[in-house]
């Protein structure tokens, strides 16, 4: 018999596959089922955000990062309003950053619960995925309750957050944080101590730290490989610093780890929100700049000038010093920054934002060399990736 | 001798050969709609939801919702695909899952074909449901199809191993191949407490013959996007499904009558001795059947290699150790069956 080439088995995956949690198209090269190399191809999501952004006032730029990653919107937006107060140098009256705090907070937990249970969903186990969006539809009642939308709040703007908590919105918010904690240990009953569960995620795609640094890992990915790294403890934003909070890290870097910290992170926020809660201030919350942020409708029936203030912020908007800045948050995925750069017209002159799941994906080859398909899935679940904000 | 008549010593025979048949087929067609129904409403409880709810009363009639639907989708044929055995396949796996129940004993002599070899008849047919998942998943000409094939023959033969001991235990204890004669042999004792261990495994040898949770890599959703099926639509898909539903009732009837006594009451006193013994099997049935969705609801699936080793590693040597144990023991206290 004549010698013959033999070929691996290429697999197109995605980009329409139940496990790619949006539209990546990954090209596996396989060995049976053995993966020899992941290679993700991305773009189907482009909307071209950065550059749509410099053609929008400041204000306007708001609404598209909540359509970055659209699983924890509020945490996106914050990092521009954070970019936007440094250039401009406001400084937040204390309820409007507790509220950002809180509302983080909250996001965080509806980011990770999604996460948490379709990893488990992408393993084969379905029923975390419905107890938790059950608790993710009660988070996203609160988000509708402060901001009138369900996902794309629009909540935090450069100034402060666009309205007032409604009345009682506090009391429910703590009821609810006071429920919670069994949910969770619902999902971890079912996840945490399963031996099938242990065996899909434990030492697959396992990170040092070393790899994690030199990838850009962040967040999660990062601190389950056991590096105390979170923005919120070391470079703290809003009123983070006079929170007790701890961050939870892993040792071995694997699916598993990023799971448990992710769970864990998620009993931390319940701590964050229920310090915010007992310690939320009165007051404004937004600076009280009319320049800025816009004056209430009771003062512009009445003052002239308020009016204008008011025409001119939703017509021209206001306009930022010149000068360039990167502001970061520990958003659910990571960090996220964004990076500004002002040249003393209303729009920016360039916006460039560091997406923490792109620097993920890259990380994807090397995670799943060598593993089998199905860890691939796995792999691709603890990841967290979510396709509005790789591609923008 | 008598002229003979070819109406009666044929056709008649015949006619109510088929009579039988579909006496067996039509309720069985009926309980893979009830369980698909009763499936979807149990992991809907478990999950918070609410389940169909909207055809019909408690929304019963989905079932047939859902048929009438399939039934008027277009079978959507692959162009790379192999047409005769693309179709050919569903039919085998729906057939399979069909044709077993022709020696399963409903009651006391209430069965279409008591053989002599029934167990062995089981384990043929339960054998050959790898040619239907291995002729979809090639004649698909689909890499995803193709996978899910390759794992689904790794897993059915890997499993059918530990059955087929599984079997052997359960003949020890009963001394026959006929089914109805294994049921009498439990009228003091259903097997499944001197037998636990074997219990055991056949039920998780069951969930993998049946590419059920967690062993339900042959079709796994979210790897392979349905493996074997992922080319199928409209009638052929389902008569996948409703093969795949047909199977598992039919691997929970015969842990039934090798474990659990078949149809009879747990205790032979009296108002249980008089209700007929095809509620007991049904009533028995179900339960298993039950236990088939609550693994779905509650376990996550194993990957291949795991589901490999499990198979060679574990239930190989454990179930062989098993028919040793059982042999000896039987040999050594004398309760061996005459």
């Amino acid at each position: 018999m004549s010698e013959r080439q033999i070929r691996n088995l290429t697999v197109n995956f995605g980009p329409n596959h139940p496990a790619t949690h949006g539209v990546l198209r990954l090209v596996l090269e396989m060995d049976g089922e053995v993966v020899e190399r992941a290679d993700p191809h991305i773009g189907f999501l482009h909307r071209g955000t950065e550059k749509l952004i410099e053609y929008k006032t400041y204000l306007q730029a708001v609404p598209y990062f909540d359509r970055l990653d659209y699983v924890a919107p509020i945490n996106q937006e914050h990092a521009y309003a954070l970019a936007v107060e440094k250039l401009l140098g406001l400084e937040l009256p204390p309820r409007a950053q507790y509220i950002r705090v809180l509302y983080g907070e909250l996001t965080r937990i509806l980011n990770h619960l999604l996460n948490v249970t379709t990893l488990a969903l992408d393993i084969g186990a379905m029923t975390p995925f419905f107890w938790g969006f059950e608790e993710r539809e009660v988070i996203m009642e609160f988000y509708e309750r402060a901001s009138g939308a369900r996902m794309h709040a629009a909540y935090f703007r450069p100034g402060g957050v666009t309205c007032d908590l409604p009345d009682k919105l506090l009391e429910d918010i703590r009821a609810w944080n006071k429920a919670f904690p069994k949910v969770l240990d619902d999902i971890e009953r079912l996840l945490t101590g399963n031996r099938i569960f242990k065996q899909r995620t434990v030492d697959v795609g396992k990170t040092t730290p070393e790899e994690a640094f030199d990838w850009g890992f962040t967040g999660p990915m990062l601190r389950a490989t056991g590096v105390t790294w979170d923005l919120r403890r070391n470079q703290p934003y809003e009123v983070y610093d006079q929170l007790e909070f701890s961050v939870p890290v892993g040792t071995n870097g694997d699916c598993f780890e990023r799971y448990l910290v992710r769970m864990e992170e998620m009993r931390q926020s319940m701590r964050i929100i229920e310090q915010c809660l007992d310690q939320m201030p009165g007051g404004p919350v937004k600076v009280q700049d009319h320049k800025i942020a816009p004056p209430t409708r009771g003062e512009m029936k009445r003052s002239m000038e308020a009016l204008i203030h008011h025409f001119k912020l939703y017509t021209e908007g206001y306009r930022v010093p010149a000068g360039e800045i990167y502001a970061a948050v520990e958003s659910p995925k990571g960090e996220f920054g964004v990076y500004l750069v002002a040249d003393g017209s209303n729009r920016p002159y360039r916006c460039k934002i560091r997406s923490p799941i792109f620097a993920h994906l890259q990380g994807l080859d090397f995670l799943s060399r060598g593993h089998m398909l199905a860890d691939t899935v796995a792999n691709l679940g603890s990841m967290d990736i979510c396709f509005g904000e790789v591609d923008r | 001798m008598a002229e003979s008549n070819f109406w009666l010593d044929y056709i008649l025979p015949l006619l109510l050969i088929v009579g039988y048949i579909l006496a067996i087929v039509v309720p069985i067609m009926l309980s893979v709609a009830i369980v698909s129904y009763a499936e979807r409403k149990i992991w809907a409880a478990m999950q918070w939801r609410k389940g169909p709810n909207v055809v019909g009363p408690f929304g019963l009639f989905q079932p047939l919702a859902d048929g009438a639907k399939f039934f008027l989708k277009e079978t959507i044929i692959p162009s790379g695909a192999n047409r005769v055995l693309f179709l050919l396949a569903p039919v085998i796996m729906f057939s399979l899952g069909l044709i077993g129940w022709a020696v399963i004993p409903f009651d006391q002599h209430l069965v279409l074909a008591d053989i002599n070899v029934g167990i062995l008849y089981l384990f043929a047919v339960s054998s050959l449901g790898v040619y239907g998942i291995i002729i979809a998943g090639w004649a698909s000409n689909s890499r995803y199809a193709f996978l899910g094939a390759l794992r689904s023959a790794a897993q059915m033969v890997s499993y059918e191993v530990s059955i087929g001991f599984v079997l052997v235990t359960v003949l020890l204890a009963a001394g026959s191949l006929n089914l109805n004669e294994i049921v009498e042999a439990q009228k003091g004792l259903w097997f499944f407490i001197p037998l636990a261990p074997m219990f055991v495994i056949y039920l998780i040898s069951a969930l993998a013959e049946t590419n059920r949770t967690p062993f339900d890599l042959p079709e796994a959703e979210t790897e392979l996007v349905g493996g074997y099926q992922v080319e199928y639509s409209s009638m052929s898909w389902v008569l996948f499904m409703m093969g795949e539903y047909a199977n598992i009732i039919l691997l929970s009837g015969i842990a039934v009558i090798l474990f659990l006594g078949g149809w009879l009451p747990p205790f032979q006193v009296e108002p249980l001795t008089s209700v007929p013994g095809i509620v007991w099997f049904l009533l028995k049935t179900s339960v298993l059947v039950f236990f088939f969705t609550w693994t779905k609801g509650t376990f996550p699936r194993y990957r291949y290699d795991q589901l490999m080793r499990l198979g060679w590693k574990v239930f190989l040597p454990a179930s062989l150790f098993w028919v040793v144990v059982t042999a000896g023991a039987m040999h050594l206290f004398g309760w061996l069956p005459k």
